[in-house]
């Protein structure tokens, strides 16, 4: 196993420095840094072999296309998907959680249907869920959470019915950090004939995740989140769902015919991916998906768990800290945390200050905010990469944000 | 520590002027700043189209309610032809120190208020 300096020295970003002080990135579940096989891969694409994929027969467009086809290739067997061609390249989780539901949503639902989602899903899975139901008549419904920050199981029978057409769920929350037990929401779904949906933005790039375990019928995911560019994202879909399903943007390269009376749409995955995709960005992810693989999931998600436990136990003794949502045994690498009366605002800029980068705000998910009667939280999230020093320097700089702002 | 927090806006924030409600006042609005729950309400007692009295309430960062706080003591005995002038350079100066673009709207709060509110006042009495 590779030290964590040696890990460390692969990301260039964590050398830089931040207002004269170390940076110490703890906003991972914003975006994760890129480790130098990443930005190497696209470096070498776009220098060595940068052409159009799917299109030349030259040599520098048959070498795009293999790498491009290969990074689909390692992607599907990273969550151990049964055929390369149900990975479809999206932008990003909120460009594959809206081809689900402009797709399959408008084309299936219709009024007296019921789509079920959570009270802690990020928007980019309550929004495109709003905009479908009210465009096909169906109802949005969600699970609650509880104080805890846990979902409220108890009243799934009520809420999931023969009505529900999907549910779709987070399997990591962003804010609470809460781990759901996807398989078996999986199955509650498949109980009453409903289809789930599974936002693994926060799950696939700290966990194992094997879709046919979970047995999903939709997995959702960013690249940027899992030491990926941006502009790489992804949807897993069944088999046979994709192929009834009807295309979400018509161009090129999703077609196999166009005519000017009609057009015949390509296979899978190609149908789904209209125009030239983020080539360099998703050889990137490919690149990204190798380093995981390399350093091992489960040792990754080992990593974390230590690394929140630690961090869990320093925070609680800040003065008037307050974390969201379940303790370390349920929860992955997401801490979010009020501070009294202190505005998370000021709290992040203070950290800042100290070359300490977190986040505040809402995080894209003010029901979970208005759940506990709050505007903003601040937020620190983790990654194998960061060490219990940053989690020292974050306690020690939260006591100096009490003894500036400290009323 | 960071420029952001130098001493006069720690001051105002931990020690706010004019904070409370008037008796009465001529004008009340209240504005917010939704994406990161800064809230303010200000209220304002005007004679002969001048600020005789100013106070505000609210919650949020240290940077919009020092903001109200140095604002209301500003703009007691100004004339509201002038203040209606007022742009952000004048909180800004107020506050002293350079306000990155996400900041900004906290610390220009208050001003966003006192227009809004100050728009459409019936100041025919003056
Ligand atoms: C749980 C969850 N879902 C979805 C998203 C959306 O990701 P993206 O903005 O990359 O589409 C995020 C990103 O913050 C997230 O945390």
């Amino acid at each position: 196993m590779k030290s964590i300096e040696a890990i460390r020295a692969d990301f260039p970003i964590l050398q830089r420095e931040i207002n004269g002080l170390p940076l110490a990135y703890l906003d991972n579940a914003a975006t994760s840094q890129k480790p130098l096989a990443v930005l190497q891969a696209m470096d070498d694409y776009y220098r060595l072999r940068n052409a159009n994929v799917h299109r030349g027969v030259h040599t520098l467009s048959e070498e795009a296309t293999t790498l491009y086809e290969g990074a689909r290739g390692r992607i599907a067997r990273f969550i151990n998907a049964p055929s390369s061609k149900q990975v479809i390249f999206t932008r990003n989780a909120t460009e594959a959680v809206n081809l689900v539901a402009y797709s399959w949503g408008l084309d299936t639902l219709k009024p007296g249907d019921e789509v079920l989602i959570t009270q802690m899903e990020h928007h980019a899975n309550i929004v495109p869920w709003q905009l479908i139901t009210e465009r096909t008549g169906a109802t949005l419904r969600y699970v609650p959470l509880d104080p805890q920050g846990m979902l409220r199981l108890d009243l799934l029978n009520e809420l999931l019915t023969e009505r529900t057409r999907l549910f779709a769920f987070v399997a990591m929350s962003n804010v609470l950090g809460t781990i759901n037990p996807v398989a078996e929401l999986v199955a509650r779904a498949h109980g009453v004939g409903a289809l789930a949906l599974v936002d693994g933005a926060q799950s696939v790039p700290h966990l194992p995740v094997d879709v046919q375990a979970l047995n999903c019928d939709f997995l959702v995911f960013s690249g940027h989140k899992m030491c990926g560019p941006t502009g790489s994202g992804v949807l897993y879909g069944r088999r046979e769902l994709l192929e009834r399903m009807p295309p979400f943007m018509g161009g090129g390269d999703m077609i196999r015919e166009v005519r000017l009376d009609g057009s015949r749409w390509n296979t899978l995955p190609w149908k789904f991916e209209a125009g030239t995709p983020a080539i360099a960005e998703v050889i990137g992810l490919g690149a990204a998906v190798d380093y995981l693989t390399g350093l091992g999931m489960e040792w990754a998600q080992q990593r974390e768990h230590a690394l929140v436990r630690y961090a869990m136990e320093q925070l609680e003794r800040v003065e008037g800290l307050r974390i969201l949502g379940p303790g370390p045994e349920q929860r992955g690498g997401a801490v979010a945390f009020t501070l009294g009366e202190i505005h998370p605002h000021d709290t992040a800029a203070i950290l800042d200050a100290e070359g300490i980068a977190i986040r505040a705000g809402h995080h894209c998910a003010q029901p979970i905010h208005d759940f506990y009667g709050i505007a903003a939280s601040a937020r620190a999230s983790f990654y194998f990469y960061n060490t219990f020093e940053e989690i020292d320097r974050l306690v020690m700089a939260l006591d100096k944000v009490h003894s500036v702002l400290g009323i | 520590m960071d420029a952001l927090y130098r001493e006069a806006i720690l001051d105002h924030y931990k020690y706010p002027r004019h904070k409370g409600h008037l008796d009465n006042p001529d004008v009340s609005y209240f504005d917010h700043n939704p994406f990161c729950g800064d809230e303010i309400t200000l209220e304002l007692k005007i004679e002969h189209g001048v600020v005789v009295e100013a106070a505000f309430d609210g919650r949020g960062c240290a940077i919009s309610q020092a903001s109200a706080s140095m604002m209301t003591e500003e703009i007691i005995g100004k004339p509201l032809e002038e203040l209606k002038g007022w742009t952000k350079d004048d909180i800004l100066d107020l506050l002293g120190i350079e306000i990155g673009p996400v900041r900004l709207k906290c610390a220009l709060l208050p001003l966003k208020a006192l227009k809004a509110g100050v728009w459409g006042i019936d100041d025919s009495d003056a």
